[in-house]
């Protein structure tokens, strides 16, 4: 299937499979065993010039749109999952400063961010503020010309290897959601410390830490659009950036299946290879049909917010809820045609499984998205 | 003195395994066949892309090969990963040409390209694997030349030093600029092609030259040019039986002990 992608498009997609295929591969199961944060493969992703594609020309981007982001991300999510969530969480923390930033911070830490030489990161939630993103508890108070930040963020991917942050932050406690602001932190500001590393699940090749803002203060410029505006632009944000969770679902599952397919034309058992059998036949028909479908759909709402549609919401939402929720189906049922083998370390597909579930959890739950889905559908209905 | 050009050959090859030699010529069997660049080749470029990013005393690097019009696409590749020029060698006349044959149009090429510092081969071909044609066009040229690069140490306009693996440690040679390396998987890891890369190498124009372009006689290219001649290529048959042993190794223990009390080679119960 070609999805009638451009030349260009066909271009990324080619360039991602050259990095899944030759660094990614080799070397995910020992990231995933040790931890280890993988900087050299986001060093060649920003090499070959992937943090550029949803950036402007003007500031050293290649002005693509979502659909190519999630193109990107869907075929570098085929190889590991980590690789695919620190790169696309940095186009996460930079997209509110291209969002609602001001010229001179896009002209200033968007062409850093282009080349790959700094990643960035977003930091919203909180240990009380999780799907309740509206009470976070992060102050910020001005005084002269600076913001005095206090508070803790938690599970911020990127945190520690990022080097540009944008922090969201009550300026009016009182006002509830509406007394929030974003801010730019650089890494190195004084007053900002990194805590515990996560030990996680899934994902563990990828940064989760927490962010400690102890009288930290911040320059009044570095703030992203106006005060009282951070909630808005944490959920535009998070709008334009649902897809490219939903693109991580499609090509864990497509790596997953890929994987299934090759083991049960092998394995065999009572003298036939399992790939014969109607009951694992069946399997793998319907995690083709679910990744098709959920592609179709990621594609649609990527291609939906690239035209401007302006009500996006619910269509970005669905992208994420379906997809994540047909990934972890799929991967669960990869190692069911795995069988022991599949619960073995020695095969990629637990580790994918693992993996699968933060999907479901991060960028708002699903169930927060079927919130979404469900506010719309009501209030508008078609 | 003027910046030096870095020049870096190399060759189209099947992209598989799979490959068939037409019984009549006794050449691959091409139609059909996903071409890629010459594995050692990848090191080649990989590392004339960056002689030229981390020194001012290079002007230009420029991807050189010689094959059928399809070769476009390997140089294609090169420009993809950040060569600056490219130039396909093709010509009827050049087909069915051995290592010398090759190595005389490269030099004739290089030559024409002009201010070449540093020429730079893979250490051989997956098809050929004769790994001569490096050598061959570095005497040709009356350049001195360094095989088995593993590691180039410095590099200015005059000279070169650089590491090359021996079967038993390294040596360390000097040489004298204009000279002729070829390189070893040990001298780095090539980097995947960046999109700017590829766009800016599906734009270019890559010329192409014949035997006229780079002044050489009809005698000394291709089939004619050439002192070598493949008469028949085989795959050796095999005299081994190969038996694979299945299950535990208790079981294969036994089906091996089987085996060979049948062979007469053990006695035994």
């Amino acid at each position: 299937m070609n999805y009638f992608l451009t030349e260009e498009q066909r271009m990324i997609v080619d360039i991602c499979k050259e990095i899944t295929e030759k660094k990614i591969k080799p070397v995910r199961a020992e990231l995933d065993q040790n931890q280890v944060f993988p900087s050299e493969i986001i060093q060649e992703i920003g090499n070959a010039d992937l943090f550029r594609l949803f950036i402007p020309e003007e500031y050293e981007g290649m002005g693509t749109g979502i659909f190519e982001v999630c193109l990107a991300t869907e075929e570098l999510s085929r190889g590991d999952l980590s690789v695919a969530t620190s790169y696309a969480a940095s186009g996460l923390g930079f997209l509110p400063i291209l969002i609602s930033g001001n010229k001179q911070q896009k002209e200033k830490y968007l062409p850093l961010l282009a080349s790959g030489q700094k990643l960035a990161a977003f930091g919203l939630t909180e240990p009380e503020a999780g799907s309740d993103a509206g009470a976070i508890q992060t102050k910020a108070v001005l005084e002269g010309d600076y913001y005095v930040l206090n508070g803790t963020k938690q599970w911020i991917t990127n945190g520690g290897e990022a080097d540009i942050y944008t922090i969201f932050a009550m300026t009016d406690p009182k006002k509830g959601s509406r007394g929030a602001s974003a801010f730019i932190v650089k890494k190195g500001t004084e007053g900002f410390d990194f805590g515990k590393k996560e030990d996680k699940m899934g994902i563990r090749a990828s940064a989760t830490r927490e962010l400690i803002f102890n009288n930290c203060k911040i320059p009044k410029e570095n703030m992203i659009g106006r005060e009282g505006m951070g909630f808005l632009v944490a959920m535009k944000t998070l709008d334009q950036s649902r897809p490219a969770v939903g693109s991580q679902g499609v090509g864990l599952a497509q790596g997953a299946l890929e994987e299934a397919l090759a083991y049960a034309k092998v394995r065999k058992q009572f003298s036939n290879t399992i790939s014969s059998f109607q009951a694992i036949r069946h399997m793998l028909a319907d995690m083709a049909t679910q990744i098709e479908a959920a592609r179709n759909l990621v594609y649609y709402a990527a291609k939906a917010i690239d035209s401007g549609q302006k009500d996006i919401s619910r269509l970005s939402a669905m992208s994420k809820v379906f997809a994540s929720d047909m990934a972890m189906q799929v991967t669960t049922d990869a190692v069911q045609i795995f069988g022991g083998y599949g619960y073995m370390k020695e095969y990629p597909a637990e580790k994918m499984m693992r993996d699968a579930k933060i999907l479901q959890i991060y960028e708002g739950t699903n169930q927060i998205q079927r919130d979404v889905i469900a506010l719309d559908l009501v209030k508008k209905g078609f | 003195m003027v910046k030096i050009k870095v020049v870096v050959c190399i060759k189209q090859v099947p992209g598989t395994t799979d490959i068939h030699i037409d019984p009549q010529t006794n050449t691959l069997v091409r139609e059909g066949v996903e071409n890629i660049i010459n594995p050692f080749d990848n090191y080649a470029l990989e590392e004339g892309v960056r002689l030229k990013e981390k020194s001012e005393e290079i002007s230009q690097t420029v991807a050189l090969t010689m094959g059928p019009p399809q070769a476009e696409q390997i140089l294609k590749d090169a420009l993809s990963v950040g060569m600056d020029e490219a130039v396909l060698l093709s010509d009827r006349e050049f087909a069915g040409a051995d290592t010398w044959a090759t190595a005389v149009t490269l030099a004739a090429a290089v030559k024409k390209i002009g201010d070449a510092g540093l020429v730079i081969f893979g250490k051989q071909t997956l098809d050929g694997d004769t790994g001569q044609v490096g050598p061959e066009f570095a005497q040709r040229m009356h350049m001195p030349f360094i095989g088995y690069v593993s590691k180039i140490c410095k590099l200015d306009r005059k000279s070169i030093q650089a590491e090359r693996l021996m079967e038993h440690g390294y040596e360390i040679i000097e040489a004298q600029l204009p000279a002729a390396i070829s390189v070893v998987k040990d001298i780095n890891e090539p980097r995947v092609p960046s999109l700017r890369g590829k766009m800016k190498a599906k734009k270019m124009e890559i010329p192409v030259w014949d035997r006229h372009h780079i002044g050489l006689d009809a005698e000394q290219v291709g089939l004619s040019g050439s002192f070598t001649q493949v008469v028949k290529v085989f795959t050796p048959q095999s005299k081994h039986e190969v038996m694979m042993l299945e299950g535990s190794t208790a079981e294969q223990v036994e089906k091996l002990f089987g085996k060979l009390k049948q062979l007469n080679v053990v006695q035994g119960a």
